[in-house]
């Protein structure tokens, strides 16, 4: 354990005010794709770690999807000593630099904090970015110790946040670990999806590099389900073990008239071109987008995918940028910081507002969107109260580019070549909830295939769960105990 | 990085490329398409496969000189890489034994077709081929088209090879013979297959054409592909790129497809006034994988 201990009395702790994360500054921010946030100092981070007061049963530590230790990461921040602590952080999170910059803190780590009852929780997110950014600038990386080797292979289909972390913790055991990925480029959503300023590439990049480090392999532009199938992996391939992890499918646009038109958008395929393919750089990178410039753009979605790309419009020159939710803000599944940023930028929020169609001119250019007004009605399934037309508030919203981010369905790919692997109506993998084993032997799947669209760090949740049932099956051997998946 | 193991050219701005791709190579059927990609600022485009050896683990792509990247691409010479493929992407197309079956091929369009024709003849179809092209200079693979099929019509739009007139109006011809063609594939430019389903359509003869969208990730994941099929929405990528022609929305795709014009033409301006040293950079991030390995 560390040596410096901290022996200031609680309620002192207590007084202290929770750092503030520095930002670049909105108005220059919104022209260009630099980072939002700069990240905490060294002073400011042992002021902050200061703060926690040391839980006998801390709640960040059981709200964290992935059971980050970390109550020793802040004493090991407060001693001084970052390596370590980057280390131990390590030891459950194989994305560090990436979780404290994505992450929805306030529903995990920090919504567990005591001090949030009555005051505001730790940072543990900008400590956690703090002590990943200060490990990478160092130079010395606190990788954990392998195992001996096991003659065991395991491949990772999707180099996303589910593959990645299931790929840190397997090689940590001593398995061969092999993941395919899909696109030209490492990380999946990190790559194609998150943009720059809030996740920089070079971020990406430096864990999956970590990751080679350790052994991890990578093979980019295969397919699994076209160059490749699951069954061709094991039978031909002989890995042991095959774990499904290739998120959000394909994008769900509204069916409404109207989508075809040019400057309709998937949030997926703006983002791609943007991110992935470095539009936001044309005619430098050769890929192309909507010329944004003095443009009135239109996001339709509430969650963090809609809020990027909100953002990206702005940053690309849109005249206007407005974010159309047809529930209130108080339902929008975004995080809080984007809310925050994407407001400070300049984002117009027009919320209990949905398009009914999309208009255009005669060429098939998009010209506005023709929206309702909607109100608040009695509580759906998801348990948010439901939205409901109100008749005759039909209004134009002028508009060159419509971006929809409402979600995503299942991309059908690998089920489709992989007959013995169950799946739901909806086309996603059925899994047994604890071993997430699929009715099909030697085959796990986790993150968005199983479980529809949702977070980054939920997604390396499952990646994990995954690795250590993976490794069970490896070292046991034993698969038929396993009750079949119950759909 | 993918070799180029051989590189010729086969007619006017037209060049043939073998590729090593081996994973590509054992699964490839007719019909399948690949995107690639030539350095790291370069756009994914998607490319019909022509043929494939699995056994040398090869597959052959034919490309035009049109837009920036395909006259990049037609650059590159044997012993040059590829930095990114992949594949085999798209349902391979349909192949059964209808009886009569006339292919129509616009120029490049040809190579995409050939590897069908070969299966529908194989499937004991008697094949006609037509196909057309701008002049003799633009039409390729005439051998492997007769070897492909049971009549072969060539056809140039200023009749400087084969016979003068587009191929919708040897298929007219044909039909006006009395000719019973039970199924039809055509593949090229969109208008000359709107043309062909419009010459299909009131005839009842199931009519396949492959769809040439604007594509990114080719896995279903973007959507920038979609094709309005009556009042369905199709991806292209992964649901065709072959579809029964009587449901295309022929005027959607065309309008679709000139998105990104003004860019595209921003982008070949750029690279022609530039080209030694675009080439240049393709070959040098090659040349430094080839040092470290």
């Amino acid at each position: 354990m560390p040596d410096k201990k901290n022996s200031l009395p609680n309620r002192e702790r207590m007084k202290i005010a929770r750092i503030h994360m520095p930002e670049r500054d909105a108005t220059v921010r919104s022209r260009n794709f630099e980072e939002v946030n700069l990240g905490l100092s060294a002073e400011d981070a042992q002021i902050e770690a200061t703060r926690c007061i040391g839980c006998a049963k801390p709640g960040c530590v059981t709200d964290c999807p992935v059971g980050v230790k970390i109550r020793e990461v802040v004493d090991l921040i407060y001693a001084g000593d970052y390596l370590a602590a980057a280390s131990k952080m390590r030891e459950d999170n194989a994305l560090p630099a990436i979780t404290g910059r994505v992450c929805p803190q306030e529903n995990q780590c920090e919504g567990g904090c005591i001090l949030g009852k009555k005051g505001q929780a730790v940072a543990i997110g900008n400590l956690e970015r703090f002590i990943a950014d200060f490990e990478r600038t160092s130079g010395q990386l606190g990788l954990p110790t392998i195992a001996p080797s096991t003659g065991k292979s395991v491949a990772i289909v999707g180099s996303g946040p589910a593959g990645l972390s299931a790929a840190g913790d397997l090689i940590q055991k001593g398995h061969r670990v092999r993941v395919f990925e899909a696109l030209h480029e490492l990380g999946g959503v990190l790559v194609y999806g998150i943009p720059e300023f809030r996740l920089p590439k070079t971020i990406v990049k430096g864990e999956v590099n970590n990751l080679r480090k350790m052994g991890v392999e990578f093979e980019t532009n295969v397919i699994v389900g076209k160059s490749v199938t699951i069954d061709e992996l094991m039978n031909d391939e002989h890995f042991d073990a095959v774990f499904v992890a290739t998120g959000a499918g394909l994008p769900r646009f509204l069916g409404v008239p109207g989508e075809h038109l040019n400057g309709v958008y998937s949030a997926n395929e703006f983002l791609t071109r943007v991110n992935l393919m470095r539009a936001y750089n044309f005619p430098e990178a050769d890929e192309p987008v909507y010329d944004c410039r003095d443009r009135d753009v239109i996001v339709v979605g509430g969650g963090n995918t809609a809020m990027d790309a909100v953002r990206t419009a702005r940053r690309l020159g849109a005249k206007s940028a407005t974010l159309v939710y047809r529930r209130s803000e108080e339902e929008m599944p975004a995080r809080a910081e984007e809310v925050k940023h994407a407001k400070e930028e300049g984002v117009e929020f027009r919320m209990l507002t949905n398009p009914e169609e999309f208009i255009g001119d005669e060429k098939g250019w998009l010209t506005g969107a023709r929206c309702v007004k909607m109100e608040l009605g009695e509580p759906d399934a998801s348990g948010r109260r439901s939205p409901v037309e109100i008749k005759g508030s039909d209004f134009i919203l002028p508009a060159h580019l419509v971006i929809i981010g409402v979600g995503t369905t299942a991309n059908p790919l690998i089920q489709s070549t992989t007959p013995d692997l169950q799946t739901t109506k909806k086309n996603y993998i059925v899994i047994d909830e604890e071993s997430t084993r699929t009715s099909k032997r030697g085959v796990f799947a986790g993150g968005d295939i199983v479980t529809g669209g949702a977070t980054v760090i939920l997604a390396m949740g499952a990646g994990r769960k995954a690795a250590r049932s993976i490794h069970e099956y490896l070292v046991s051997g034993v698969w038929e105990t396993v009750p079949a998946p119950v759909q | 990085m993918y070799k180029i193991v051989e590189a010729r050219s086969v007619g006017f701005k037209i060049k043939q490329f073998t590729i090593e791709a081996p994973r590509i190579a054992r699964k490839q059927q007719p019909g399948q398409f690949i995107i690639l990609r030539l350095h790291e600022n370069g756009e994914r485009i998607p490319l019909t496969i022509k043929c494939s050896d699995p056994e040398a683990g090869t597959v052959t792509i034919v490309v035009q000189s049109i837009g920036k990247t395909t006259s990049l691409l037609n650059c590159l010479e044997t012993g040059d890489y590829i930095l990114d493929i992949v594949g085999p992407l798209g349902h391979p197309s349909e192949i059964g034994k209808f009886g009569t079956v006339a292919i129509l091929a616009g120029s490049v369009g040809t190579a995409m077709a050939l590897p069908t024709a070969n299966a529908l003849k194989a499937a004991g179809n008697h094949v006609v081929f037509i196909e057309g092209a701008r002049n003799n200079e633009m039409v390729v693979f005439e051998d492997e088209v007769r070897a492909a099929s049971n009549e072969t019509y060539i056809m140039t739009d200023d009749g400087s090879y084969g016979e003068q007139g587009l191929v919708t109006k040897k298929l007219n011809d044909l039909l006006a013979d009395g000719r019973k063609i039970d199924f039809v594939l055509a593949v090229g430019p969109v208008p000359m297959m709107r043309a062909v389903s419009q010459v299909t359509k009131p005839l009842g003869i199931k009519t396949m054409v492959s769809l040439n969208s604007i594509m990114v990730d080719g896995t279903g994941m973007c959507g920038g592909c979609r094709v309005l099929m009556g009042d369905k929405s199709k991806f292209a990528c992964v649901d065709g790129p072959e579809f029964d022609a009587s449901q295309v929305n022929f005027e959607v795709l065309m309008q679709r497809n000139t998105m990104y014009r003004d860019k595209e033409c921003q982008s070949l301006k750029r690279f022609e006034e530039n080209k030694e040293a675009e080439l240049e950079m393709v070959r040098s991030q090659f040349a430094k994988e080839e040092h470290n390995a």
